[in-house]
């Protein structure tokens, strides 16, 4: 797209044709106490050569994730991307990060959408999928709105144990709903739920990630159980790799599935744009926001497909919307569904079991250094929680300088916790470098 | 425009139709025609109670949602269960196979303030 400046002659033309005087008058309407009233302070404008030169000298001062050894996770997971993945996706039938809409929609980018869905339902257990959200966080928040416009109820639990990030959006999306979040306390690394029981008849959903925060894996079923025949909804968060390891949500009780689905297939890339996923159950489905490609007939009995949810929020329900999302994040759903497809059932089982016999080998030698523990036991696939010595901030430091990078957990006030992800692209060598470097840190 | 006599409307175009304490409810002829095609039905479940004036549900057409409410306070007896496959009754037959509940009315008096046919016919033109 072209940006097309206007030049002061044709400003005034367009002023004079509209009979009024200034721009001024056009944004008068703008409160005087939130004007800016001095320069922005952003210098003055540069040369191209002199922009280029001073971008690249600042882009060279990054780390790409490949040039360090890259054990970050919480949420985002430095999984392969196969070329076909770039390849298919860049095609100019495909390509594109703006989301179509009906009149303009392609078959072949409705019946990826389909196919998406339908890879969604396949790993989550559930019955119907839209066609992606913005990102796993917003996912969360969405899902609760979905609850409390199912049940009518005004109490959210959260678990404490799903990603910082998420609780924060959670707390935003909801803040003006007169809704009463509850924090579901934590238990040597997993979520205590024995407080569903206290509010099981005013509780529109409770929300459990598995594996959680600490990769630790949570027990869905339980949930779903101490739920009852209750109103109450189960809302389970999982990253979708993840879950070809588990027993689905959709096995487990839960009526909704969400999740952030940059793992399949799309870079870490700075922190998006990422894909949000959302599954649930077909008596829920008019609740659920975001559009949906259906699977139908033309007039001619020919198979075709076509969007059949998506204008409701927006342009349809207006103000008795559940959500104000009536889009999805097509070019990340795209590269999902390449990816998914090139993987196959098969691989993907291969791909996980890999990430979790190197994450529990990682585990096991970590063990052995004096000092550093796995906390909360090794019921987790390829992320775990680990107890250091020293300050973990500390170490966390040190290790960024020599370009291993892990993080520490948020939240946790002892200063001794950190998360450590291992995905298929770890190899022994870059594990044993990092088994070597706590070694160091725990004789320091 | 179809406004049958032996009911009792409301301003919101609800009609009620009463035998015994039992209100049977629906939209009216005027109200789906305006609304245009019908797709889908929200109900309450049987059992809920609603006051008079509350909004009971949505009616969700091609180009609009509108909320249903009740002229009478009451308990849901029953919901029309063949509306959820088929909602376009509501455009084709509103007055009859297009009903969409039955509850159980509290108050007789709440019936003072809805409109007999001519009224309603008034109200409309």
């Amino acid at each position: 797209m072209q940006f097309i400046p206007i030049t002061p002659e044709i400003e005034n033309e367009m002023l004079r044709q509209m009979g009024i005087p200034s721009i001024e008058d056009i944004l008068n309407i703008i409160p005087e106490p939130i004007r800016l009233k001095h320069e922005m302070g952003i210098g003055e404008g540069l040369s191209e050569f002199d922009l280029w030169t001073e971008s690249k000298k600042r882009s060279l001062t990054n780390v790409h994730a490949s040039e360090g050894m890259l054990f970050m996770g919480g949420g985002a997971y430095d999984h392969y991307i196969p070329a076909v993945v770039d390849f298919i996706s860049g095609r100019s039938e495909f390509y594109t990060a703006y989301t179509p809409y009906q009149a303009e929609v392609s078959q072949g980018t409705l019946q990826v959408m389909y196919e998406f869905q339908s890879m969604i339902c396949e790993l989550s257990g559930m019955e119907v999928a839209n066609a992606s959200l913005f990102d796993g966080a917003s996912a969360v928040a969405e899902a609760c709105s979905m609850a409390l416009s199912a049940t009518g109820k005004k109490i959210v639990a959260l678990s404490g144990l799903l990603h910082p990030s998420t609780i924060e959006v959670v707390k935003t999306y909801l803040q003006n709903r007169n809704v009463e979040i509850i924090n579901l306390p934590v238990d040597h690394g997993k979520t205590d739920i024995t407080s569903i029981a206290d509010n099981v008849d005013d509780v529109a959903c409770v929300v459990i990630q598995s594996p959680n925060y600490y990769g630790v894996i949570e027990d869905w079923t339980a949930v779903s159980t101490a739920l009852g025949d209750k109103k109450g909804l189960l809302i389970a968060v999982s990253n979708p790799l993840d879950m070809v390891m588990l027993k689905s949500p959709g096995d487990c009780g839960a009526h909704i599935y969400v999740g952030e689905g940059q793992s399949l297939g799309n870079p870490l890339s700075y922190g998006g744009p990422y894909l949000g996923l959302m599954a649930t159950r077909m008596n829920l489905v008019r609740k659920m926001p975001g559009r949906i490609s259906g699977k139908t007939t033309d007039v001619d009995g020919k198979e075709g497909f076509v969007l059949t949810f998506q204008t409701r929020e927006q342009h349809i329900r207006r103000e008795n919307a559940t959500s104000n999302i009536c889009t999805n994040q097509g070019l990340m759903a795209l590269r999902a569904t390449i990816y998914l497809t090139l993987m196959g059932k098969e691989n993907i089982k291969s791909l996980m079991k890999l990430c979790f016999n190197k994450a529990h080998y990682l585990a096991d030698q970590i063990i052995k250094i004096p000092g550093f523990q796995i906390p909360f036991g090794k019921q987790f696939i390829k992320e775990f929680a680990v107890t250091t010595p020293v300050s973990a901030r500390d170490i966390v430091d040190t290790a960024e300088k020599e370009e291993i990078f892990f993080s520490i957990a948020e939240g946790d006030q002892t200063d001794r916790l950190i998360l450590l992800a291992v995905t298929e692209k770890r190899s022994k060598k870059e594990m044993d470098t990092l088994i070597q470097f706590l070694r160091k840190q725990s004789v320091r | 425009m179809n406004v049958p006599s032996n009911l009792k409307y409301s301003g919101d175009h609800e009609w009620v139709k009463v035998e015994n304490d039992i209100v049977t409810l629906g939209i009216t002829d005027f109200a789906q025609s305006e609304l245009g095609d019908i797709i889908f039905i929200e109900f309450p479940e049987v059992g809920d109670s609603f006051e008079k004036g509350d909004a009971f549900g949505t009616v969700e057409a091609v180009k609009t949602v509108a909320d249903l409410f009740t002229p009478v306070s009451g308990e849901i007896l029953e919901i029309n269960p063949e509306l959820e496959d088929h909602p376009e009754n509501v455009n084709t037959d509103p007055y009859g196979k297009g009903w969409i509940i039955k509850l159980n009315m509290r108050d007789t008096s709440d019936l003072d303030d809805m409109m007999d046919g001519d009224a309603y016919k008034g109200f409309i033109s």
